[in-house]
């Protein structure tokens, strides 16, 4: 067995509303960012798993994604192990 | 019928609850805690209520943690087997996060935390909690930061074809418009059930106005239909 990290970004949906973003955009542009077009704010979620392998602890991540990590209804997610 | 308001850590309108169902409305009221693991002795007649506030701090998601708390899984049960289930706010959050009622509250497209009185259209005529409610436009309070109701279109279609949408907001005349929507939530729902009729939810708080001293009774239309129907 072997630890691993699982690294979970969870971003709003790319057609829903994201009011945090834009308030942020609104800020960035007050301090002269005329460059950023967007933002978009989500989670970054690290997870320390004991698996046999990579493979298995991904599965676990899966796991707790679908379970409670995520709201399907309002976003998605991508896990990188390392 | 009784009722039965959870407590979960963060829960902050739940003494407003209980106060408006006892004294207001002079109904029995059993206080449940969330590490609870059954009801005691509720029959489906019984309603189990999730009050307003910040469970779990609104950590993650509002309502997803509270939605894994152990009471949950007894109320996912008293609901399956017909019992009704009331969500207000952060209840009506959890209720969406357990899976009780389909679709997610999202944070207000206004960027701010809504507190104010709005007027809400009734639009169920067949669920309990709506069913003999006189005034077709009642003034009840909002203050929240996530009620912004999201769901596909396969769900708001689910929604308005079996008449599970509970209220609209709307104006004091009962129009429906842009100014009114005060969360930039879908077709202007501040409420739904579910298809069984029997789990509501709902972002406005109809306990906040049950007494007169408080300058607006509109509340108890809904709390008596609930009993009532």
């Amino acid at each position: 067995m072997s630890l691993y990290t699982a690294h979970i970004n969870v971003m709003p949906l790319t057609e829903l509303l994201d009011p945090q973003g834009k308030a942020v955009n609104d800020s960035l542009h007050k301090l002269g960012f005329q460059a950023i077009q967007g933002i978009r704010i989500g989670k970054h979620i690290t997870l320390q798993i004991e698996a046999a392998s990579a493979e298995e602890a991904k599965q676990v991540a899966e796991d707790a994604c679908k379970k409670l990590l995520y709201n399907a209804v309002m976003e998605q997610y991508e896990i990188v192990i390392s | 019928m009784k009722f039965g308001v959870v407590i979960f850590p963060g829960s902050n309108c739940d003494r407003d609850m209980i106060d408006a169902l006892r004294n207001d409305m002079q109904q029995e009221v059993v206080e449940l805690w969330h590490k609870d693991s059954s009801l005691p002795n509720f029959s489906k007649e019984d309603c189990v209520v999730l009050p307003g506030g910040f469970s779990y701090g609104d950590y993650l998601r509002c309502g997803a943690i509270a939605s894994q708390s152990p009471i949950m899984q007894a109320i996912k049960e008293h609901a399956n087997n017909g019992g009704k289930v009331l969500g207000v706010c952060n209840g009506f959050q959890i209720l969406c996060e357990s899976g009780l009622l389909p679709g997610a509250l999202l944070m207000n497209d206004t960027q701010k935390f809504e507190c104010k009185n709005v007027f809400l259209k009734k639009q169920s005529s067949t669920a309990p909690i709506t069913k003999t409610i006189k005034d077709a436009v009642l003034q009840i309070p909002i203050a929240h930061g996530e009620g912004r109701y999201q769901a596909d279109d396969a769900i708001i279609a689910q929604l308005k074809a079996n008449d599970q949408i509970l209220f609209t907001y709307c104006d004091a005349d009962g129009s429906v418009s842009n100014v009114t929507n005060p969360n930039g939530t879908i077709d202007y729902i501040a409420g739904i059930c579910n298809a069984g009729k029997n789990v509501f939810g709902m972002m406005p708080h109809p306990e906040r106005a049950t007494n007169a001293i408080l300058g607006n009774i509109d509340g108890t239309q809904i709390f008596e239909s609930l009993i009532l129907n």
